[in-house]
C-alpha cells in the first residue's frame, strides 16, 4: 500500500562554489509518494526548478543502490540519514512523516571542500587508498579459486571490512572530521587475507600517514559505525592502531637491514 | 564544473620513502595515532593513581588503632607515613614516592599535551561547522564532553594540591596529619560541594576514558569486548562512590578529627 506525503519542508544547502558564502533554502514539497526515495524527491524538486527557470540542485549520486558510494547528504544532523545500514540512495520517504521538515547539509570536513551546493570533493580518500590500498605484485590472470587456503571466519571478517564503499559518511558523522574507519576498513580487509601480509606493515604506515595529512582524529565516539550505511564495526579501528604501532618498529627494523 | 586535483607523485608502498631518522618514541607520539596511544598510557597510569589514592582514603574509615608500641594514632595518617617509607631500607626515606610522584606528574603533563594536539588537530580537521543540528546516535554527554570533564579535574587537582598537599587554602594545615587536614578541608561546605563536583566530573571522564583507551591501545577481542564498557562503568562507579563518600562523611560527623583519641594531637608534636 503506497501513501502520499503531504507539506513536507525541505532546508537545502546552496553554495555557488568552493569560496561561496552559503545558505539555506526553504522548498516545500507539497506532494510526494512514500515509495519515492529520497533522491527521487529531489529529483523531481529539480525538475521543477528548472521548470520555474532557477537553478537545479547540485548533489551527488550514481548508482541508486547502495554499492558505489557516490551519494552523500546529512539529513537531520545523520549522514546518509535516520536509516541504519542504508546509504542515502537507499532512504526511502516512507521513514518520514506528512509535514515534516528535513534538513539537508552536505558533508563537512576540511578535506571536503564543497564544489557546489551539496556536492563535496572527496578526493583525499582516494589519497589514502593510493598511498597504500592495493597489492602491489603482478598478479596476472585471476589465480584458481582455493588456491590459497583462507579460513571462513577470515575471509568473512575480510569481506566484512571490504563491503566499504568509499562514501566518507564516517568522517562527515565524525564529531573530529577522522576517517579512521574508512583506512581502518581499507586496512582491515587486505590485512587480515594472506595476499595482503607481505605488504602488512609498510601498507598501515604509510596509508595511515596519508590519512593524517588530511582528516582529524579518533576520540571513539562510535558515530562513524554508526552513520556507515555497510555498518563496519569501531573493531576494525582497533586493529589498525595495533598495525600502526607495530610498523613503526618493524618497518624500521626491515629498513635498517638493507 | 571541472576539478583541479592536485596529487604528488603516486607512491606505492613499495616506493614508500624510508621511515623519518626521529627516533621510535618521538615518530610515533608525533603522529596522531601515537598520541592517542600517549593518552591512553597516561589514562592508565592516572587511573591506577586515582583507584590506589581512592583506596587509602578508605583508611579514614579505620579511624584511630593502637601500633604495637601501645601509641594511638590515625590510621590514614599511619599510611600516610608508610607512602613516605616505602622502599626505605633500600632507599633513604621518600625517594621512592617522589619517583612515583614524578612518574604521575609526567603522565598529566604528557596527557594534557597529547590532549591538546590532538583538539588542534580535530579543530582543523572540521574548520567549518555543520550549520544544522547533529543528531548523534552513539556518542554520549560523556565522549563529547571530555575537554571540558578533563579540564575540570585539571583545575579540582591544582585546587585539591593547593588545599590537602600544600595547605595555600587551608589556614590551618598540618603537614603529615592527613585525618585533621581532611576534616578541616571538608567541614567547609562549599570546598565540600567543589570535592563532590571535582569527582563526578573524573567519573564522567573515566566512563569515556576507560572504555577509550582499549580502542586507542588496540586492545580488542570479540570474546571481551562486552567487558570494556563493564570495566569502565565499574571503574567511573567505584571512582565518584568512594570519593564522594569522604566529604559526605565528613559533614556528616562521620569522620571528625578527636584530639583526645590519639597520643601525639595536632598542635603538641610542633612544640
Amino acid at each position: 500500500m503506497s501513501h502520499t506525503l503531504t507539506n513536507i519542508t525541505l532546508k537545502i544547502w546552496r553554495q555557488d562554489g568552493p569560496d561561496g558564502q552559503g545558505r539555506f533554502e526553504t522548498h516545500q514539497i507539497p506532494q510526494i509518494s512514500d515509495e519515492a526515495s529520497f533522491l527521487e524527491m529531489l529529483d523531481i524538486l529539480n525538475e521543477r526548478l528548472i521548470e520555474e527557470g532557477r537553478e537545479a540542485i547540485v548533489f551527488d549520486h550514481d548508482c541508486r543502490e547502495g554499492i558505489c558510494g557516490t551519494c552523500s547528504l546529512m539529513i537531520d544532523g545523520q549522514a546518509h540519514g535516520p536509516q541504519q545500514g542504508a546509504a542515502t540512495c537507499q532512504l526511502h520517504m516512507r521513514t518520514f512523516s506528512s509535514g515534516d521538515e528535513i534538513v539537508i547539509e552536505p558533508w563537512r570536513a576540511t578535506a571536503f571542500p564543497i564544489i557546489k551546493d551539496l556536492m563535496v570533493s572527496r578526493a583525499p580518500l582516494d589519497r589514502i587508498v593510493e598511498s597504500g590500498g592495493f597489492i602491489t605484485a603482478p598478479t596476472g590472470g585471476a589465480p584458481d579459486a582455493n588456491l590459497i587456503p583462507i579460513p571462513k571466519p577470515v575471509s568473512d571478517a575480510a569481506m566484512d571490512n571490504a563491503a566499504c564503499i568509499g562514501c566518507g559518511a564516517c568522517v562527515a558523522a565524525c564529531p573530529n572530521g577522522a576517517a579512521s574507519l574508512f583506512t581502518s576498513a581499507k586496512l582491515t580487509h587486505l590485512n587480515l587475507l594472506p595476499q595482503g601480509q607481505a605488504e602488512r606493515y609498510k601498507r598501515a604506515e604509510a596509508m595511515v600517514e596519508t590519512m593524517e595529512d588530511h582528516f582529524g582524529s579518533c576520540t571513539n565516539h562510535g558515530e562513524c559505525s554508526s552513520a556507515c550505511p555497510k555498518e563496519i564495526s569501531i573493531d576494525a579501528i582497533a586493529i589498525m592502531n595495533t598495525d600502526y604501532r607495530k610498523s613503526k618498529t618493524k618497518n624500521r627494523r626491515a629498513l635498517s637491514r638493507r | 564544473m571541472t576539478e583541479t586535483l592536485s596529487r604528488g607523485p603516486v607512491t606505492g608502498t613499495a616506493v614508500k620513502a624510508p621511515a623519518k631518522k626521529k627516533p621510535f618514541v618521538f615518530d610515533l607520539y608525533s603522529t596522531a595515532v601515537g598520541k592517542k596511544y600517549v593518552m591512553a598510557i597516561t589514562g592508565l597510569i592516572g587511573l591506577g593513581f586515582v583507584i590506589t589514592h581512592m583506596i587509602g582514603n578508605l583508611k579514614m574509615y579505620l579511624g584511630v588503632v593502637t601500633e604495637s608500641d601501645g601509641e594511638r594514632a590515625y590510621d590514614i595518617d599511619i599510611y600516610g607515613e608508610f607512602l613516605r617509607e616505602l622502599a626505605v631500607p633500600l632507599l633513604p626515606r621518600t625517594y621512592l614516592l617522589w619517583g612515583l610522584r614524578l612518574v604521575l606528574i609526567a603522565a598529566v603533563a604528557l596527557h594534557i599535551h597529547a590532549a591538546i594536539g590532538l583538539t588542534s588537530i580535530n579543530r582543523h580537521a572540521r574548520a567549518v561547522k555543520y550549520q544544522s543540528a547533529r543528531d548523534y546516535q552513539i556518542a554520549n554527554f560523556a565522549s563529547r564532553s571530555m575537554r571540558w570533564t578533563g579540564s575540570i579535574v585539571a583545575i579540582f587537582l591544582v585546587w585539591h594540591l593547593a588545599d590537602l598537599t600544600w595547605g595555600f587554602v587551608l589556614p590551618d594545615h598540618v603537614v603529615g596529619a592527613a585525618y585533621y587536614n581532611i576534616d578541616q578541608s571538608l567541614s567547609r561546605i562549599p570546598v565540600a560541594m567543589l570535592y563532590i563536583v571535582g569527582n563526578i566530573a573524573l567519573g564522567i571522564h573515566l566512563f569515556h576514558g576507560v572504555w577509550s583507551l582499549f580502542q586507542s591501545l588496540g586492545w580488542n577481542n570479540p570474546r571481551f569486548n562486552a567487558w570494556r564498557r563493564y570495566i569502565a562503568v565499574g571503574s567511573a562507579a567505584l571512582i565518584v562512590a568512594g570519593n564522594v563518600s569522604f566529604p559526605v562523611a565528613v559533614m556528616a560527623g562521620v569522620v571528625e578529627y578527636d584530639p583526645a583519641a590519639v597520643t601525639h594531637p595536632v598542635g603538641e608534636e610542633n612544640e
